[in-house]
């Protein structure tokens, strides 16, 4: 296996595991949200990020030297051989939390998959090329969801600012290269995190001005996901989500 | 509006495909296979299938999804196998294919007119217009909500005759 075969595994498997991890996040709140739509609509975002997941994990497969399926790579890896971002995986908290993760996730997606869609890979550009309309979508509503409660009541607005306060340090992990993205950037496949900032920036602070929000100050921030070092709550997450595949190996549906 | 409404050219090479196919005839037989979410649509009028092929005994079918995580692909997918091979063909592979990704664009007017019958507005041509209430056709609606009963609908109310509605999303 070559060195780009290497870095392109890990790039295709970094994309996989922040859909699944975030996908797993958003279908928390099944049953659970504010109203009936409001649950609908998560859980079908949620259903979009899967989907996505499924999509990488499977082209992450077809390069895989160790053969595993798309399945096996997303149900019996641990915690430290996942590569997502560390916003994806912590708890969904309130809806304020929810919502403020969404949206500043979505402005970045918008962002990201559209420069993804021009990857000399054919099939990472194929991928984004569906997932860039569903994040479309996604960011219509999260948006909306950002003004209605930041600029809502005392009560919205109050928890709106926390949530953005409590989530900020964990958005400069998005910008940041991870070494397979660095060997693929060279030949065109990977998509530039860094210059993507600005286009983000813009993005997030007329959204926030408009919901009345202020910008949380840029002076902490947290990284490790990349190299599978993750906070307390991504084992509990994969206990719930690989619990079946654990206790029965191989189980289909 | 009121403009000739132009076939997308990816929506003419697939209709090329099929004009143009050396076995017809299987084409013909996967009009069978419906979505299962919303039976009048056959898989050829959603626009989620692409090509057929027949080399020998061997047949390949493309698909492309509609949704990422749509959970009616792998239905679809049994499905096709399932018509191919109760008319006797037992070399059969379904395979699914991302790019160029699946649009709303892709769909047959006959489609758009199958929707509406049945109560679902067709999508329109882009994501700002609103759909028309597909019992009384008034224009005066409200969006409920962004996501509905699956992920390729929205649903909506019609101030007019109070009905609530699905909209099959533009995308
Ligand atoms: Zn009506």
């Amino acid at each position: 296996m070559t060195t780009d075969q290497t870095a392109l595994l890990q790039y295709a498997l970094g994309e996989a595991d922040d859909a699944l991890i975030l996908g797993q996040r958003l279908c928390e709140w099944c049953y659970h949200a504010p109203y009936l739509e409001e649950d609908l609509a998560l859980a079908n975002v949620s259903l979009d990020f899967l989907g996505r997941a499924q999509n990488f994990y499977q082209y992450a497969a077809q390069l895989d030297p160790q053969q595993r399926t798309a399945d096996q790579l997303a149900m019996l890896r641990d915690s430290r051989e996942f590569r997502n971002l560390l916003i994806v995986e912590l708890p969904i908290g309130d809806f304020a939390f929810t919502m403020a993760r969404q949206f500043l996730l979505d402005c970045f997606y918008v962002e990201f998959m559209t420069a993804l869609q021009g990857s000399a890979d054919p099939n990472m550009a194929g991928i984004a090329a569906k997932a860039i309309k569903e994040s479309q979508y996604h960011l219509r509503r999260s948006h909306e969801w950002l003004l209605r409660l930041g600029d809502g009541t005392e009560e919205s607005h109050r928890r709106m600012q926390i949530a953005l306060d409590q989530i900020w340090g964990y958005t400069m992990e998005m910008f940041e290269n991870s070494p397979a993205e660095n060997e693929l950037l060279a030949e065109g496949i990977a998509v530039d995190r860094s210059a993507l900032k600005p286009a983000w920036d813009t993005r997030v602070n007329t959204a926030l001005v408009e919901a009345t929000l202020s910008r949380p100050e840029d002076g902490w921030s947290v990284r490790g996901g990349r190299d599978g070092i993750h906070t307390e709550h991504h084992g509990h997450l994969l206990s719930e989500l690989q619990f079946l595949q654990r206790a029965y190996p191989g189980l289909e549906w | 509006m009121g403009a000739i409404p132009l076939l997308h050219q990816e929506c003419l090479e697939r209709e090329a495909r099929r004009r143009e196919s050396a076995c017809p005839e299987l084409w013909d037989l996967l009009d069978t296979v419906k979505d299962p979410e919303i039976p009048v649509l056959s898989i050829w009028e959603l626009g989620v299938l692409q090509d057929v092929q027949r080399d020998g005994d061997k047949i390949t079918v493309v698909i492309t999804p509609t949704y990422s995580g749509c959970p009616a692909m792998h239905a679809m997918q049994q499905d096709v196998e399932r018509a191919l091979s109760d008319a006797g063909w037992s070399q059969v592979e379904v395979r699914q294919q991302l790019s160029p990704a699946w649009s709303t664009r892709w769909m047959t007017p006959q489609a758009r007119q199958a929707l509406a019958e049945y109560g679902i507005a067709p999508p329109c041509t882009n994501q700002n217009e609103l759909p028309q209430c597909p019992q009384c056709h008034s224009e005066q609606v409200d969006r409920i909500s962004e996501f509905g009963s699956t992920a390729c609908k929205a649903l909506y109310k019609c101030r007019d005759c109070l009905e609530p509605f699905d909209y099959f999303k533009c995308l």
